[in-house]
């Protein structure tokens, strides 16, 4: 659904409208190659062999059977394999050091870290003898004792500090004596399982070794990530290491860092000489890439009479493994939704034996909103409220722990339309009030919320004599549409038809660009875009004035427009072309590079004073069957303010798409970690249960389009917050619709029953 | 997966020795079997493809009953005029199962005999006695929330998967197999057994017996249909099914076929409950005391003791529904 405004950033003429994909028909006609669609002479295939315990030490392996098997070209193990470098440990002086997935060294050890960590890899001249032998593969252990229950190891969890600018932590007045005094207190406890990275392609690397020159096709995240660590654990400079991302089958954290796979097919490659794919089968997804923390909540909520909150408790615990992973930022959204003078937000951690945590869609973010949201709709019940009319009552001005004013919010302004376009007013005061036929139906809201950060990238922009515009930057692209939307910044900066401009991405080779995590890529990459295409008409308008009928003479670039393929003073102007041709030029090129001791130097700043974030609101109906319980999402609305849209029809997509993932966060997704083994038992879309077709209804998607002050173009990053208060809306929609508050997630059919 | 043989005889009389030795499985759609020796759960030796063995065909016998041929496609099956108006449970039953995809594969003989989807049974790093007889059972004390309640032991507790077979089962079904030692029909209801201390025993065909053909008797006078509860709108397996055809004459049950799936650890006809409401009152109170006399045989662990209140709730609803449909018409 297209806004009737404008675009606020910009009036261009390509910025603000629904540009298609521009590499839909590459995908759609089976043109665009995945990781695992290189193939090479003499391309060896491999699989890899899990340990079948949590923890212990390898006595021996018997391997035979699997090097008898016809094709097997090798059985690496700790026995035999060489080995990798250690991984090192998390910096903030070394930025490829959050590639670091796990540190365990791969074969170079007989100790086993969790149930399912690769233990061995076979190399084949077919991917399917690989897979064979590798089952063929057999190991005795010693078993030691493994901490793999979330539940029972929750009450031995302790105060962590965070992360980097994120410490979840707050402290303000008497939380607890507020709450004491509050003549109305909800006080509730939450959990939620471990969730599993699903995309729709499984994580694979082809690698190949040219002396110590490596070429990896990976679908990654984060090209300088994967670069870095391959450079370290392998003991080569990193520009010996080019990684190749050009299409990435969908990320949502899964695949922000490089995790076994990518380590062992490398090391299957350096072991064999041969260059090796290694494509994971969906259990090996499950086994060795890490997925979202299972949790537990405290949400204490007090107000006064009017529905002013006078106290928030947001405590929470999560987990990490003993081998990395870092604590989730869960309380991080009770520092920005209500305001309220007493805050006590905490948070703990406690290490498992299991694969690492990682990030998945709004860490944090996705379950803290689950928790809040929940809790500020049961205190509407409690209070006879309007759930929307509490919320506002408690919209801050300011950060409500940071004291900095927002320069930015309107949240308001998102549920005002929501509700109208939702029609909020059709919703029954009571609860279970509200039938069709053997379903009960309920209406929830809950507000949406991801802190936006910045990071920067350099870019080159060149101008050639024909007109066409080539702008290099290793960006990635995993599907939201990441090179059409710069495409479009570029030729509304130059005054470009959309189709002169060529974006290259996902390539090593090209400059430095920002990860695609934590929603920063678009804002990072679009600040070096804009700074590099002024450069580059500042170039242009140097060359043009040298000439002696110059109508620039004289004249400044922020006097001129850029149009119609030129630069124009008035009506008077002249195209690129013709510029370039004058000066016997077949090209122009800038490159821009940040001062990145200036850059992070202004992010700190930025951080403490001028906090931005994406808000929503969202708005569900849920139908629940009277007699089975059975819970199905019937109707959505998010209303969002992202800042200024730049493509509605890739922003609507990842916004659309951030839904679905939430109501699958909600209703029917969980990792099931056996709690004796510590292997999960459900590796599987079969038994894994994403949300199918028929599971997701309509989903209406708006945004406010009011550029962000502070953002270039107004833009706010938007691949997280559309599974904010996902799971929250739906709960309360439940509730609404049967009386029963669920605080365990997913809400299946037990719980409602 | 383990390399195999595989063979596509084209007439039943080569294909019964070529399936008999040891280590040779049949087979069909492969929507089951091939996932299952992908994950070296199945390891057989040879194949046996019996889609060329002109088991595909649907007709109406003079009786007035209908052979379905073992090869039949799930999706041909429930889009068969014939099945769509006189046995709308089954047509039901196949629509509610796997994916639009899987049933364009998936066989009647197939579905048959597909196994379970416990957890456990995937698992190779569980003791499943299934799998591997003698090494436990996991989903005892571990996540058993789709087990089943009814028909277990201490060996095993896993549910059968099908939404057929439940339908067949309350349609009193008859499949026809032939083996080295001639043909004969065995009862639906017959045909799976209780997993008892041999839960890898999951049938009673003999070696190298062929799932030819199903045969359901003639229509019934009564209206029928089945209800799939699970945790997602498509794709998933029962929590609880429940086929059912009910007829109603002066407010009185003349006829009654009840069977219950993803509570049993076979497709569960449900005698009891039929005992019980037959001749009786039409109403929700006798649903309801017949639903609980059904399951109170039930066996629950942790994971599962909801399944006998959903079990319960989803018969009442059902036969509440066909009640209210008009039941006899």
């Amino acid at each position: 659904m297209t806004q009737d405004s404008p675009a606020g950033g910009t009036n261009g003429k390509y910025v603000g409208r629904p540009i298609a994909r521009i590499d839909g028909p590459a995908k759609t006609s089976g043109q665009a190659r995945f990781a695992a669609e290189y193939s090479y002479p003499d391309l060896a295939y491999a699989a890899l062999v899990y340990s079948t315990i949590a923890r212990g030490r390898i006595l021996s392996m018997e391997t035979a059977a699997a090097k008898a098997v016809d094709g097997v070209v090798a059985v690496l193990t700790h026995e035999n394999a060489p080995p990798m470098k250690p991984a090192g440990k998390l910096s903030p002086f070394d930025v490829s050091s959050i590639a670091i997935s796990t540190s365990v060294n791969y074969l170079a050890t007989d100790e086993v870290h969790w149930n399912g960590q690769p233990i061995a890899v076979v190399v084949a001249e077919t991917h399917e003898a690989a897979q064979y032998a590798a089952s063929l593969v057999t190991a005795t252990y010693q078993h030691w004792h493994a901490k793999v229950d979330f539940a029972s190891e929750v009450p031995n969890a302790i105060p962590d500090k965070g992360i980097p600018f994120m410490t979840g932590k707050a402290d303000k007045g008497d939380a607890m004596a507020a709450l004491a005094t509050s003549p109305f207190t909800v006080d509730l406890e939450f959990s939620t399982p471990q969730y599993n990275h699903n995309a729709l392609e499984p994580h694979a690397t082809t690698a190949v070794w040219d002396g110590d020159k490596l070429t990896v096709h990976e679908g990654t995240q984060s090209l300088t990530g994967v670069q870095g660590q391959l450079a370290k654990r392998f003991g080569i400079p990193k520009d010996n290491v080019r990684v190749l991302s050009p299409f990435v089958g969908g990320g949502f954290g899964g695949k922000a860092r490089p995790w076994a796979g990518t380590l062992l097919a490398v090391l299957a490659a350096r072991a064999t000489g041969r260059p090796v794919r290694l494509t994971l089968t969906r259990e090996g997804v499950y086994h060795t890439v890490g997925g979202r923390t299972a949790s537990t909540q405290r949400v204490a909520l007090g107000a006064g009479t009017d529905g002013q909150l006078a106290s928030i408790v947001h405590t929470s615990v999560s987990r990490t493994g003993y081998v990395g992973g870092m604590p989730e930022r869960i309380t991080e959204v009770s520092h920005e939704t209500y305001a309220a003078p007493n805050i006590y937000l905490q948070q703990s951690s406690m290490k498992l034996d299991l694969v690492s945590n990682t990030f998945m869609r709004a860490p944090g973010e996705a379950i803290g909103s689950f928790g809040l949201e929940s809790a500020i709709d049961e205190l509407a019940w409690d209070m006879g409220m309007d759930p929307i009319q509490l919320r506002m009552a408690n919209e801050p001005d300011r950060g409500p722990v940071s004291g900095k004013v927002f320069a930015h919010r309107h949240l308001r302004e998102a549920y005002a339309v929501g509700a109208e376009r939702f029609g909020w007013d059709q919703r029954e005061l009571r609860a279970g009030a509200m039938r069709d036929g053997r379903w009960l139906v309920g209406m929830g809201v809950a507000t949406a919320h991801h802190t936006a950060m910045q990071l920067t990238s350099s870019v080159t922009v060149r101008l050639n004599a024909d007109g066409t515009v080539v702008v290099r930057c290793a960006m990635q692209e995993m599907g939201m549409g990441a090179p059409t939307v710069q495409t479009q910044i570029v030729a509304d900066e130059l005054g470009v038809p959309l189709e002169a401009v060529r974006v290259e991405y996902g390539d090593t080779d090209l400059p430095w660009g920002a990860p695609a995590f934590g929603s920063v890529q678009t804002a990072s990459v679009t600040a070096a875009v804009l700074a590099a295409c002024t450069k580059l008409k500042q170039s242009v308008l140097t060359l043009a004035r040298k000439q002696p009928a110059s109508p620039f003479k004289g004249r400044k670039l922020p006097e001129l427009d850029t149009r119609d393929a030129g630069l124009f003073f008035g009506t008077r102007g002249q195209s690129y072309v013709e510029i370039l041709n004058a000066a016997g030029r077949n090209h122009v090129e800038v490159a821009y590079k940040p001062n990145m001791p200036a850059f992070l130097a202004r992010t700190v700043r930025d951080v403490g004073w001028r906090p931005k974030a994406a808000t929503g609101a969202q708005f569900c109906e849920v139908r629940v069957d009277a007699d089975t319980g059975e819970v199905r999402v019937s109707r959505w609305l998010g209303v969002f303010d992202v800042g200024t849209v730049i493509n509605a029809r890739t922003a609507e997509s990842q916004l659309r798409g951030g839904i679905i993932m939430g109501i699958g966060m909600a209703l029917t997704e969980r990792t099931l970690i056996d709690h004796r083994s510590g292997r999960i038992i459900n590796p599987s879309l079969s038994e894994y249960h994403i949300p199918v077709h028929a599971d997701v209804p309509h989903i209406d998607v708006q945004y406010l389009n009011k550029p962000e002050p502070n953002s270039p173009l107004g833009l706010l990053g938007l691949g997280e917050i559309g599974i904010t208060g996902v799971p929250a809306a739906i709960a309360n929609a439940v509730r609404h619709a049967t009386g029963k508050r669920v605080l365990d997630l997913p809400i299946t059919l037990d719980k409602v029953l | 997966m383990k390399p195999f043989t595989y063979l596509k005889p084209h007439d039943i009389e080569a294909a019964i020795p070529a399936g008999t030795p040891p280590g040779t499985k049949y087979l069909g759609g492969g929507t089951n079997l091939v996932d299952l020796m992908r994950e070296g759960i199945e390891q057989p030796d040879h194949l046996v493809d019996i889609t060329g063995l002109h088991l595909d065909g649907i007709e109406e016998l003079p009786d007035g009953s209908l052979r379905i041929g073992a090869a039949v496609r799930n999706s041909t099956l429930a889009a068969h005029p014939k099945v769509r108006k006189g046995y709308r449970v089954l047509s039901e039953a196949l629509l509610s199962g796997a994916s639009g995809q899987l049933r364009n594969m998936a066989t009647v003989g197939g579905n048959l005999l597909q196994r379970t989807r416990c957890p456990y049974f995937y698992s190779d790093a569980a003791a499943c006695n299934k799998r591997q007889p003698g090494s436990g059972c996991d989903a005892l004390d571990g996540f058993n929330r789709s087990c089943a309640v009814l028909g277990v032991s201490d060996s095993c507790i896993a549910a059968h998967p099908s939404d057929m077979c439940v339908a067949l089962s309350a349609l009193d079904a008859v499949v026809h197999v032939q083996g080295p030692g001639g043909t004969r029909e065995i009862p639906l209801t017959e045909l799976h057994r209780l997993p008892g201390d041999t839960p890898n025993i999951e049938n009673t065909l003999e070696a190298g017996e062929l799932v030819t053909a199903v045969v359901l008797p003639p229509p019934l006078s009564a209206r029928s249909t089945y209800r799939k509860v699970r945790d997602r709108a498509s794709y998933a397996f029962a929590l609880a099914s429940v086929a059912a055809a009910l007829e109603i004459e002066d407010d009185k049950v003349t006829r009654i076929r009840l069977a219950l799936g993803g509570v049993g650890t076979k497709p569960w006809r449900a005698y009891e409950a039929e005992r019980l409401l037959l001749g009786g009152p039409a109403d929700e109170q006798a649903y309801r005391r017949a639903a609980e006399a059904e399951l109170a045989a039930a066996t629950v662990r942790a994971g599962n003791a909801f399944k006998v209140t959903l079990a319960e709730a989803t018969i009442v609803a059902v036969l509440r529904d066909l009640s209210k449909a008009g039941a006899g018409s």
